[in-house]
């Protein structure tokens, strides 16, 4: 019983994005309520959005999490998680959940959202078919995902691309099936689908249209599609994407007014005095939804309006749907209907670039948009359409509005009252307001502040740049795409460069970049490469730098330097004699000793690098690249009176191992005989300690710009065993490290209890499968100097001289 | 072989690997020709920064990276990426007969500059 004092019961049914948005709007108001959510997925409040990008493994299912466990408790809300609720009973006003419990509400709000369509087709209910809607259904999908995979999706809209080409990133071999003969046809015309066909064919995705599904055939398992013309295709795993429907049904069940969704009014109400609803569950005048900015309309209104503010009304929603795959830029936003009364149309496409625009104008005004290719104005279209703004004077340059070159401008020109996040209904003026009142600094605190930039993530750009615009003291997040030519992740590339089988630099760019890379991202796909195929890539040089193109060290004044391998920093006297002699000869301008133990011959011509290589007769000691640098070595037992350990003969040993090898960056190792340590062992990459009977393996030391004691790994008994444990630290680093991450950042970030569990605690599979992809690297690495026989391109060294000028 | 005003032959196209450079000093002028999908482009090999051989560069689409500290410059116009960098490189007008490329080594031009004739 509630009396007037008493709080108020509220219930939500649904843990979903419209309502707990909602109840987020609820805590802004002053309210008598006690508020309880049903959930029947188990997980708390995560955006749903961007499932597409943890299929695609561009975020963690952690990073989505809107609300977690904490924010229920803070606010006083029961959470009910995996809970359903199957009835409501109006008379009693109390819901009920599948184990019969009763929970009383005076107020109830339905946001059940809604289900994948499974359309009615014959074998849909094989294994291996799926639907793409939960966190679970996610989590489903990527357990089977693996290279090769033969995939179909059928549904060609936003969903099933997102889907495919989350599963194609992981691998599979995915064809989408699409019923329509145009590909996101509630948002596109034909050109428009026409040119999102092509780019998502480049991708390696094959697009099947119009094509209908008419059974699904296997044994228990899906095996493959049956379509209307009687063909057939093969399929081991199946998404359906096919649109979605309204869940309705509890609403249906307890007599409230239902048409294709719940029906409800302007502020929210159904037909139940008593019972409001949200999300893609409701029907209003008529439309259903499909994308979240104007369900979290709905939740605002809602909640004025349950608090008895009622003010602001729903008037629908102009849709602007925007696809989340990276490199395939469309949007597309109110009505592309060109055949409406009144409505012209103003178009541009260049085929080349991939590029179509398509604008509806209504008596001068836009009123809808399809953008290909290229999507940067699509903020000031959205901010003409939205202020409806006589578009006379711009009509000359409407599908190119000049930029200013400032890119800071934009931000600064644009209206307050300018919607930055659509999704959350954010505005300029909102932002401004939060970066001063709290001092915000980051794009995570604006983004906590605001709720901006938290849905779909197509307007981070813009936040960033108002916050730089605004506060100086912008801090930038650290980056983790290797850069703007490619914009993945380092890990999102491996797995496209294994799964995709790309084998050279130009394939990566080609497919997955701006097809011309950088000096920043060619050296860092060709390492990846080199990594992930062992040396079985088709090797690039012109993607590498200078260093890399002729094995040595480019010099301020254009010359190199020249520093052969002295594996563990022990020479011979017939060495140090063509040492002198090469110096002799080639009048090398200094000859020094480096701080590796060993000889540095500086200022040699390129023409020159391979006969003085020659002369040396040493190998390379890879002192120019990202690489096996040496082992600097001690005395150790044979010589030195406190050497418990052959330091020597051990260092000599481990540099034989992994020289010639490439890391991600450079690679330094030391032993030592005893922890005197004079060798400095641990500060090096590597490192083994000496000890009465053991070594220490220590990894992540530095003595660089930083200095850093390195972590021990393991300490083991045997020299075997050490150099075993050095070679799975190794390659674990080598497979797993970002490029240019030194090992002791890479140890810092991944914390030494990981990399231990996953190198020297590993099962033996897990160990042995990293030490072969290690032999398998070593077993095709060579000394780079026998270049010099055998060189790559006949003027890889070569001076180039010009023809003498031929007479006829 | 036809060599018009100017033209000089080179070297032989081949001796140009894909989307890299090579530097071919004739007379006193040190020149660097890039190779790009079909096309030789031709600039001066010296970096205005602190002279840097532009040739030992990573290409980057039309662009080349100097090898000493990153500035980059258009094959295409010799001009810097960035408008903040001082100074451009001449540019050489460059085509390939038969196999060999030829250097148009009168034709230098510089931005802003007229060719000489
Ligand atoms: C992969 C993917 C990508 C998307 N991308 C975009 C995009 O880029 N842009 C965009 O605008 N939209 C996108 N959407 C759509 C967007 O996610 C939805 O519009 C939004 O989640 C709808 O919110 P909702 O709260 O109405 O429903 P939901 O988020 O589905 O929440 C409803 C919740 O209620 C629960 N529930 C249902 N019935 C009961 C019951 N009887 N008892 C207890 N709990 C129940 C459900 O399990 C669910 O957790 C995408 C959707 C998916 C699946
Ligand atoms: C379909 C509608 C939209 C959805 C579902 C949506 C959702 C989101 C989400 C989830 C984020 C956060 C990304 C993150 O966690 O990093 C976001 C960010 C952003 N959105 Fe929206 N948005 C939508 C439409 C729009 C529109 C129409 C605009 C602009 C008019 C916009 C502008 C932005 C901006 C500027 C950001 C910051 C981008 C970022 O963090 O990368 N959004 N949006
Ligand atoms: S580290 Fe120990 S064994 Fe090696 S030289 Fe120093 S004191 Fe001797
Ligand atoms: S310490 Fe600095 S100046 Fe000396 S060699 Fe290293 S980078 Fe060059
Ligand atoms: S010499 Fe070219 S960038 Fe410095």
């Amino acid at each position: 019983m509630t009396t007037q004092t008493m709080k108020q019961q509220l219930v939500v049914v649904g843990n979903g994005m419209a309502g707990v948005a909602c109840v987020e709007q609820i805590l802004k108001q002053p309210h008598n309520f006690e508020i309880t959510i049903f959930g029947d997925e188990t997980h708390a409040n995560y955006n749903r959005i961007l499932l597409s990008l943890v299929l695609a493994g561009e975020k963690s299912p952690e990073e989505i999490v809107i609300n977690d466990i904490e924010w229920y408790q803070t606010h006083d809300i029961r959470a009910r998680l995996g809970v359903k609720i199957v009835g409501i009973d109006r008379e009693r006003r109390v819901v009920i959940d599948e184990d019969g419990g009763e929970t009383e509400y005076d107020k109830l709000i339905l946001a059940t959202g809604s289900s994948a369509f499974i359309p009615p087709i014959p074998g849909v209910d094989k294994k291996n078919v799926h639907v793409f809607r939960t966190l679970d259904d996610t989590r489903a999908l990527l357990e089977q995902a693996r290279p090769g995979l033969k995939t179909a999706v059928i549904g060609g809209g936003l969903l099933g691309l997102e889907a495919a080409r989350g599963l194609q990133v992981r691998g599979c071999d995915v064809t989408v099936v699409h019923l329509m003969d145009t590909l996101m046809e509630r948002q596109l015309d034909s050109t428009g689908g026409e040119y999102l066909k092509r780019k998502i064919e480049s991708l390696g995705i094959r697009v099947m249209l119009p094509q209908q599904t008419a059974a699904l055939f296997g044994n228990g398992r899906v095996d493959g599609l049956r379509f209307a013309s009687g063909e057939e295709m093969e399929a081991e795993l199946v998404v359906i994407a096919a649109g979605i429907r309204p869940n309705a049904e509890l609403a249906r069940r307890a007599g409230l007014e239902v048409r294709r969704g719940i029906v409800v009014d302007d502020y929210m109400a159904t037909s139940d005095p008593h019972i409001f609803a949200v999300g893609e569950c409701t029907e209003h005048r008529g439309q259903t939804f499909g994308l979240v900015a104007p369900l979290f309309d709905q939740g605002r209104v809602l909640a004025s309006a349950i608090t008895g503010n009622t003010g602001q009304a729903f008037t629908g929603a102009s849709p602007a749907a925007k696809l989340k795959i990276m490199g395939v830029d469309i949007f597309s936003a109110g009505s592309i209907d060109e055949s409406e009364p009144g409505v012209e149309a103003v178009t541009y496409e260049d085929p080349a670039l991939g590029t179509y625009k398509k604008l509806l104008l209504k008596d001068n005004r836009l009123h809808g948009m399809i953008l290909v290719g290229d999507i940067e104005d699509e903020h000031l279209y959205m901010e003409w359409m939205r202020s409806g703004t006589d578009l006379t004077p711009h009509r000359r340059q409407i599908l190119f509005p000049p930029r200013d070159a400032d890119p800071g401008r934009e931000v600064a020109d644009m209206p307050d009252s300018e919607t930055i996040c659509g999704c959350n209904g954010v505005r300029k003026g909102d932002i401004i307001q939060a970066i001063h009142a709290r001092g915000i600094t980051t794009l995570a605190g604006l983004k906590e502040s605001t709720r901006a930039s938290t849905s779909c993530g197509s307007c981070t750009g813009l936040c960033e740049k108002l916050l730089r615009a605004v506060t100086p003291d912008f801090q930038e997040e650290t980056r983790t795409t290797l850069c703007a030519c490619v914009p993945f992740s380092y890990e999102q590339l491996r797995d496209i460069i294994r799964g995709q089988k790309l084998k050279s630099v130009e394939e990566v760019l080609n497919v997955y970049g701006n097809r011309k890379g950088c000096e920043v991202c060619k050296p860092a796909l060709s390492y990846m490469l080199d990594m992930v195929w062992c040396g079985e890539h088709e090797e690039d040089r012109s993607a590498r730098f200078i260093n890399d193109r002729v094995h040595a060290n480019i010099q301020k004044d254009g010359t190199f330097s020249v520093v052969p391998r002295m594996r563990g920093g022990v020479t011979t006297p017939d060495e140090l004699r063509r040492i002198a002699d090469v110096a002799d000869k080639y009048k090398v301008p200094m000859v020094k000793v480096t701080g590796s133990q060993r000889i540095d011959l500086l200022g040699i011509k390129k023409a020159d690098l391979p006969k003085v290589w020659a002369e040396l007769g040493m190998p390379s000691g890879q002192a120019y690249t990202k690489g096996v640098r040496m082992v600097k070595t001690c005395v150790g037992t044979e010589f030195c009176r406190f050497g418990v350990q052959d330091s020597t003969r051990a260092g000599i040993e481990l540099e034989r191992r992994l020289e010639n090898l490439f890391t991600p960056h450079k690679f330094k190792m030391g032993v030592v005989g005893c922890p005197r340590n004079c060798a400095e062992a641990t500060v090096k990459d590597l490192g083994m300690v000496g000890q009465e009977g053991s070594w220490q393996v220590v990894v992540g030391g530095a003595a660089g710009k930083s200095v850093r004691k390195a972590d021990l790994l393991i300490t083991v008994e045997t020299t075997d065993q050490a150099m075993e444990t050095c070679d799975l630290f190794f390659q674990y680093y080598r497979e797993n490290a970002n490029y240019l991450e030194r090992s002791y950042d890479f140890v810092e970030r991944l914390g030494i209890e990981k990399i231990r569990k996953e190198t020297v605690y590993a099962t033996d599979a897990d160990k042995k499968k990293l030490l072969d992809r290690l032999a398998r690297s070593k077993a095709l690495a060579k000394d780079a100097w026998l270049e010099r026989e055998t060189p790559v391109h006949a003027t890889q060294f070569v001076q180039i001289q010009p023809m003498e000028v031929q007479r006829t | 072989m036809n060599a018009v005003r100017g033209w000089t032959p080179i070297t032989k196209a081949d001796n140009i690997p894909l989307r890299e450079g090579r530097a071919v000093l004739v007379g006193d002028a040190e020149i660097a020709i890039f190779h790009l999908e079909g096309r030789y482009l031709t600039i001066e090999n010296k970096c205005p920064h602190k002279g840097g051989p532009l040739c030992d560069g990573i290409v980057s689409g039309t662009k080349v990276v100097c090898p000493l500290h990153g500035q980059r410059f258009d094959l295409e116009t010799g001009m810097p990426v960035l408008a903040s960098q001082p100074g451009c490189v001449a540019i050489f007008p460059t085509r390939v007969d038969d196999g060999v490329v030829f250097v148009d080594l009168g034709g230098a031009c510089k931005a802003g500059e007229e060719a000489a004739a």
